[in-house]
């Protein structure tokens, strides 16, 4: 990595509230080698969705999957049999059923008052935390391939293959804790980074396009696992089923708050690991050079930074950061490789580093809302009739309407604050 | 999606039926790469290890008709050994071949890597068989009805793509088509009219994909990533709240297979191809029929110049965006269609994710295919039949464990992609949104 001496075309992007001082649309339709470039022009349009987009695109999704709950609910479908002699009935019917079903996501979520003991009563926020924890780590990895302009669809494989590396460190070695523990979380970190870094190579050296690498990376990690947990190396002694031995203690994550709740230290080292990469990012000479190949590639390589190691490195970081995620869940909250063990994991880290808006402090928040819904949406679906896939429904809604500001301020006619929103809304309209 | 290009070549015209020989990144022809070279010899090594000094004993045995069909044939005994040892002769023959031409400063015509994939193939089948009998009716038949929705899907990959929109909802599409197809078919009693609920479904996911990422200009990547969970999302939740309590609403009469007349007496391909559901005879004519207008029409010259050149396709009036809008609805209605093989096709009742992954391996078929629609297909058959096969080779033992069979897609477009097995170049204008200045 060469010293990045700025050229005047490199932005100082990243200092909140000045987003688009690179004002940088998308390349030129005709040129390609540099596409990076357009998730940067993409992160500054998100960028310029105000707290108030944000908070009003939460909201809209909440209420459309309300309004979902409602007309599916089996009481005011009854009801709506004779809407036009008695519109209140299935409105109220519809009404109890979205606010019975959102009442049991938040006290699954954050507080139980109706639990039977006190430790219950707490149980639910430190769910949220223990949920969250590889959403947020996983969030990292999709964010910091943003900053730097590649796609990191591929969170979910770097993920298997890093809980794949920290489990058979887990449990296949013999060693005293403090050795152990970050052994195995290392070997997480790099299966990840192993697996993300292929990417990059390929990127860099081929010009592969990182998002179709990454998809079909997910699923060849899928099968791996899958191959993996056949054989005598992964699977639990005298099982047939497809599932490891649990980790040792040695390697497993200690209880932060005791044995009746499951938050355990991997949450803080995520909290760490968001601090790193937010120094990495703003503070760093590498991150700097990172980020001044996602704005603008062509002008980092005339300012003498290497794009394609650039790729590399931001792959490697990335794989790290899901192979982290991997690592947590496997030696925090899982204790046993399985085929689900990602579960959708990587994937909702793509909408947590969407709503964190690729931003470290963002990402924390946002895989704390995600981790929340999942939570509460785990009691929800246990105690009214509301399945838990609502949880995908208002996650995607909520993605969908902050990527799209204009669509927001149309329906809550607000105005375009910035003379970038109002030439998106022209040239559509146009 | 756009590999590096030196410069906006036109439309890689030509119906490029097999994937084209390997021809190196934009490189004068003097200095050819010697990738594609070194991947066949890689290959052939692969096939000297596993398929000559590795074969199995004895002769694996195809049969090559099923009970009821009108032209009996024998049983197809290949010795394991000396069909492997044939296999590489022919492998080498053509790395050889390709290498000479190579060093001459030529590129070796489209009927090196067919030929050389048929062989490896061939050897392939010989090897995982290992001396035990299948039967290749069944092996392709099954494998044709698993490559129906990967065939359309990557259609309708190819209709969006060459427009210049990067469609990864092609997954959401297929999942919206089974499950529009399911209910619409139950709910009426009439399968035909959830074949027209498919594509409806299909195209509805395709229009918020146009709206969001041309009329607001989001990501295409992101809209397509997002939507594939929302709909999955969608789906469950309906599958869960109003069709796994009310089975009248989700028990769809089945398209049952068709034979046709004199087509399907055919021996061997006459039951492959000429005996199944109505979807798959619609399939054969519209990768025709897309591969015609894409190539052969002023339409498919208009599509192509605006995934290539939006700018000059604006500059002689071509309405870009429209252009772009139309081609993702179809694109979506396609891949809706395609779902409704999963459902109607199959008769199956609609499940929770069961285009489980499908999506994906379509865009890598249309990707393996070249952005081209019969391309498309070829790769679509290829990835049906591997799925096919692992089925089948579950039943007998075999040296390769299933996973890998099952990973071979997947692999094979990562190398793909990397340019080993020759360079997939997308349009020039894939993913870039098009505003007016």
């Amino acid at each position: 990595m060469s010293t990045p001496t700025p050229g005047p075309q490199v932005p100082p992007g990243g200092s909140p509230g000045a987003p688009g001082s690179s004002g940088a649309p998308a390349p030129s339709s005709t040129t390609s080698p540099d596409a990076p470039g357009r998730a940067a022009a993409w992160l500054s349009d998100a960028r310029q969705s105000t707290w108030l987009v944000l908070v009003l695109a939460v909201l809209s999704a909440f209420v459309l999957g309300g309004l979902l709950i409602a007309v599916t609910d089996q009481a005011t479908r009854d009801a709506s049999g004779y809407f036009f002699a008695r519109p209140q009935d299935a409105l109220s019917a519809g009404w109890t059923a979205a606010t019975d079903a959102y009442g049991a996501m938040l006290r699954g979520a954050v507080f139980d008052p109706q639990a039977r003991s006190t430790t219950a009563a707490f149980r639910p926020i430190t769910e949220t935390l223990v949920v969250a924890s590889p959403l947020i780590a996983a969030g990292l990895a999709v964010a910091l391939a943003f900053r730097a302009g590649l796609f990191n669809i591929g969170a979910q494989g770097q993920l298997i293959v890093g809980a794949m590396l920290a489990g058979l460190v887990g449990f296949r070695l013999d060693l005293p804790l403090v050795v152990h523990l970050p052994l195995a979380v290392l070997a997480g970190v790099v299966g990840g980074a192993l697996w993300g870094g292929i990417v990059g190579l390929l990127r860099a050296r081929t010009g592969a396009h990182e998002v179709i690498v990454t998809i079909m990376l997910n699923y060849v990690a899928v099968y791996l696992l899958a191959y993996a947990l056949t054989t005598p190396g992964f699977q639990r002694e005298g099982s047939s089923n497809p599932i490891s031995p649990p980790v040792a203690d040695s390697a497993a994550f200690p209880l932060l708050l005791g044995p009746s709740f499951r938050l355990h230290l991997g949450f803080l080292l995520v909290l760490v690991a968001a601090a790193l990469v937010w120094w990495l990012l703003e503070r760093s000479t590498v991150g700097f050079s990172w980020r001044a190949v996602g704005a603008n590639p062509a002008a980092a390589r005339t300012a003498g930074m290497s794009v394609s190691w650039a790729f590399v490195g931001v792959m490697l970081a990335s794989g790290a950061l899901a192979g982290l995620a991997g690592a947590v869940q496997l030696l925090g909250t899982e204790r046993s490789l399985s085929g689900g063990i990602a579960g959708q994991i990587g994937f909702d880290a793509i909408t947590v580093a969407l709503l964190g808006r690729s931003k470290p402090l963002g990402v924390v928040l946002a895989g704390l809302l995600f981790g929340a819904l999942r939570a509460g949406g785990v009691l929800m679906q246990a105690s009214t009739s509301t399945p838990i896939d609502i949880v995908l429904v208002v996650q995607s809604v909520i993605v969908l309407l902050i990527a799209a500001p204009p669509l927001v301020r149309t329906v809550f006619r607000l105005q375009p604050r910035r003379r970038a929103a109002a030439t998106t809304t022209r040239s559509a309209a146009a | 999606m756009t590999t590096p290009t030196t410069a906006p070549v036109p439309a890689s015209g030509g119906p490029a039926g097999a994937p084209a020989a390997g021809d190196g990144p934009a490189a004068p022809a003097d200095r050819l790469s010697p990738r594609t070279a070194i991947t066949y010899a890689v290959l052939t090594a692969l096939a000297l290890v596993l398929f000559a000094l590795n074969a199995p004993d004895g002769s694996s045995r195809f049969r090559l008709s099923g009970g009821n069909d009108a032209v009996q044939l024998p049983e197809l005994p290949l010795p394991g050994a000396a069909f492997g040892w044939l296999v590489v002769l022919v492998c080498l023959g053509v790395t050889l071949w390709v290498e000479r031409e190579r060093r001459a400063g030529r590129r070796a015509g489209v009927w090196a890597p067919a030929v050389f994939a048929a062989a490896w193939l061939a050897g392939f089948l010989v090897w995982v068989v290992a001396g035990q009998t299948i039967s290749l009716v069944g092996l392709l038949a099954g494998g044709l009805v698993l490559s129906v929705p990967i065939v359309l899907g990557a259609l309708g990959g190819v209709v969006s793509e060459r427009a210049g929109v990067v469609n990864i909802a092609i997954e959401g599409q297929l999942l919206a088509g089974a499950f529009g197809a399911a209910v619409v078919a139950s709910a009426t009693g009439s399968a035909y009219a959830g074949l027209v609920a498919a594509p409806l479904a299909g195209a509805a996911v395709g229009l918020l994909l146009a709206l969001f990422a041309i009329r607001y200009v989001v990501n295409q990547i992101i809209v397509g990533v997002v939507l594939n969970v929302l709909v999955i999302g969608l789906t469950n939740y309906l599958f869960t709240t109003l069709l796994s309590g009310n089975p009248s609403l989700n028990s769809p009469p089945g398209l049952l297979p068709v034979a046709v007349p004199l087509l399907s007496d055919i021996p061997l391909l006459g039951p492959v191809l000429f005996n199944q559901s109505i979807i798959v005879y619609i399939t054969y004519a519209l990768v025709a029929v897309v591969h015609v207008a894409l190539f052969r029409t002023r339409w498919g010259l208009r599509v192509r110049a605006v995934g290539e050149h939006p700018k000059a396709a604006d500059t002689v009036g071509i309405d870009v965006n429209r252009t772009r809008f139309i081609n993702v609805v179809l694109s979506g209605a396609l891949a809706g269609l395609g779902g409704a093989m999963l459902t109607l096709g199959v008769g199956l009742a609609f499940g929770e994710e069961m285009s489980a992954g499908k999506g994906y391996i379509a865009l890598a078929a249309m990707i393996f295919g070249r952005y081209t629609p019969i391309g498309a297909l070829v790769a679509a058959l290829l990835f049906g039949v591997a799925t096919n096969l692992q089925d089948i080779l579950a039943s007998i033992a075999t040296p390769v464990p299933s996973q890998f069979l099952l990973m071979a897609p997947y692999l094979a477009t990562v190398f793909a992609v990397a340019g080993l097995v020759g360079r997939v170049r997308a349009p020039a204008a894939d993913g870039e949104p098009y505003v007016k200045q």
